[in-house]
């Protein structure tokens, strides 16, 4: 029978299936990278996401989309989860979540926010808290296969929100044509000149590509930040079509 | 086949007391919405019952506020699932708004403004079942809540309980509204967990 | 709840992407909806999203009219695309079958 067994094959794609949590790592005080084996985990690509499904002893199920952090390692791929206050899944991965847990996951989906290594021409990523998740799954799918320049934007609360902290500021370093600036809006490190406050006309014109360049751009973050940098960009002259956005919600997953 | 996550409850509070199948007791007022949240100013604002004979019965805001009102404590019950005990409310019960009409008609549509819809029986917004609520807690009932005024229905599962309602149109058959269109019950009593067609 | 999430809708049509991989064989968030109400075409994955619960509304950027309603019971989907006059769905010329009925 040539029909493909169930591991990478369009029924595989559209179906829950188990998943078993290898290793969570801390990035802050209140967000986690979660490894997850899904056995026969068909690939992905940069931005896309899963959704994944806990259940209760009881039977009691919730779900909730996490953006893939970056690409998959064999069966093993990688989400970041940020704790969302009262948050009923996202307090569950990102702090009592012990290796070994079983899961459901769907997916990879989402092929509309996505970034391909051979997608030529500068790139513009705008995160706001959490939003970065997916925007380092592009950055790091960049790795060795494409030299396309790269400009992060990164828009966080506080220094102690920066999630990626260490691998940004070693990227930041590294002459790869990647660019970091980051915003924050309510406590800034010690020497920041800038002033703390929500991400301006000025920022993206100062850490942004002009438009004249037509940046492939990716917005991602809560829903009024996604909103209000789209609006500034098309502002400033970009092209609505070369912006692509990713709501997380009202205050992220 | 549902695997099992050791170690997630999610956010349910055990209550011991009897709640419909199904469901949990929650502390907070989780807001649900189908699409933005209409701002109705309140002179503009109109109740219009009308009947499955084309015959219209209008309420301004001022009209509705002259009309007696009460105070209703009330058990509600979400179809996703969460329950709150004791909600306060305060408002113009249905018996007072449609009790001297005319009708033969045995089901009824609430409208709202924003275009949501759901159906019941019309025997199920009477004889103290029923409110036209603007009050919550005290307070004006905040728009995301369904302000300046929704319907109240407690003793079915709460999307029957239409926010920002503008009317109810008498229908002599029944008919589905916004969810029951897509496999919501048409019913919809949570003692009977009749959530979805066919429940 | 904050201000801004009482006017408008909460996620994109990024978020339908793994419920609407039930119904779809192919990745639809990249599908070009035309507003039955507006006219106006946009791709699903930028329509206003509200939900999960009880349902997914999906309604169009442009004129904020209803696209699409999602709601998946125990043992169905119920899809409304009512609100969408066309769905163009991008489609290789050769669309690779990943199962092939005979050896």
């Amino acid at each position: 029978m040539a029909r493909a067994a169930v591991s990478g094959g369009l029924t595989a794609r559209r179906a829950w299936r188990p998943a078993r949590l290898v290793e969570r790592r801390p990035e802050t005080a209140t967000a986690s990278t979660l490894v997850l084996e899904v056995a026969g985990w068909p690939g992905h690509q940069a931005g896309q996401h899963i959704d994944v499904r806990l259940t209760a002893d009881d039977g009691y199920q919730a779900s909730r989309s996490y953006s893939l952090a970056g690409p998959a390692d064999g069966d093993r791929i990688e989400i970041t989860v940020q704790e969302v206050p009262d948050g009923e899944v996202s307090t569950y991965l990102a702090e009592d979540a012990e290796s070994g847990a079983s899961v459901e996951v769907r997916g990879p989906v989402g092929g509309w926010f996505v970034w391909k290594p051979e997608d030529s021409g500068p790139v513009l990523l705008v995160a706001g808290g959490s939003g970065v998740v997916p925007l380092m799954a592009m950055i790091r799918a960049r790795d060795g296969i494409s030299r396309a320049p790269f400009r992060l934007i990164y828009s966080m609360r506080a220094p102690k929100d920066r999630i990626y902290d260490r691998e940004l500021r070693r990227r930041a370093t590294e002459n790869g044509e990647l660019t970091i600036s980051f915003i924050y809006t309510r406590t800034a490190p010690e020497g920041e000149t800038r002033p703390v406050g929500r991400i301006t006309v000025d920022d993206l014109v100062s850490h942004g590509w002009t438009p004249e360049l037509e940046p492939r751009t990716y917005v991602c973050g809560p829903t009024g930040f996604v909103e209000s940098v789209s609006d500034l960009l098309v502002g400033l002259g970009h092209a609505p079509g070369k912006i692509k956005t990713e709501r997380f919600g009202p205050s992220g997953p | 086949m549902s695997i099992f996550t050791r170690g997630f409850r999610g956010r349910r509070r055990d209550s011991g007391q009897q709640l419909p199948p199904g469901q949990y007791l929650t502390d907070d007022f989780p807001v649900l919405s189908a699409g933005p949240t209409p701002r109705i100013p309140l002179d503009a604002w109109e109740f219009t019952v009308t009947t499955e004979q084309g015959e219209s019965y209008r309420w301004s805001w001022t009209e509705l506020m002259a009309l007696p009102a009460e105070s209703v404590t009330a058990d509600i019950h979400c179809v996703t699932r969460w329950s709150k005990l004791d909600t306060p409310w305060r408002g113009v019960s249905l018996d007072t708004l449609l009790g001297d009409l005319e009708t033969g008609a045995d089901f009824a549509m609430a409208h709202s403004y924003g275009g949501y819809s759901t159906n019941l029986p019309l025997e199920d917004l009477l004889d103290g079942k029923a409110w036209v609520a603007y009050e919550y807690n005290g307070e004006e009932l905040a728009p995301e809540h369904g302000g300046p005024a929704r319907l109240l229905v407690p003793h079915l599962y709460f999307w029957k309980s239409a926010k920002w309602v503008r009317g109810i149109e008498l229908m002599d058959q029944d008919s589905p509204g916004f969810w029951e269109q897509l496999g919501y019950h048409d019913y919809g009593d949570p003692w009977r967990e009749q959530r979805y067609q066919g429940d | 709840m904050n201000e801004q999430s009482e006017r408008a809708a909460v996620y994109d049509g990024n978020t339908l992407a793994g419920p609407l991989s039930e119904v779809f064989a192919v990745e639809v968030t990249t599908a070009i909806g035309r507003c039955r109400s507006c006219g106006s075409s946009s791709q699903l994955a930028t329509f206003r999203v509200y939900g999960p619960d009880p349902g997914f509304v999906g309604r169009c950027p442009t004129c904020e009219d209803v696209l699409l309603r999602l709601v998946r019971t125990p043992d169905s989907v119920w899809l409304d695309l009512s609100g969408v006059s066309v769905l163009r769905i991008p489609m290789a010329a050769d669309s690779t079958s990943e199962t092939s009925p005979t050896s």
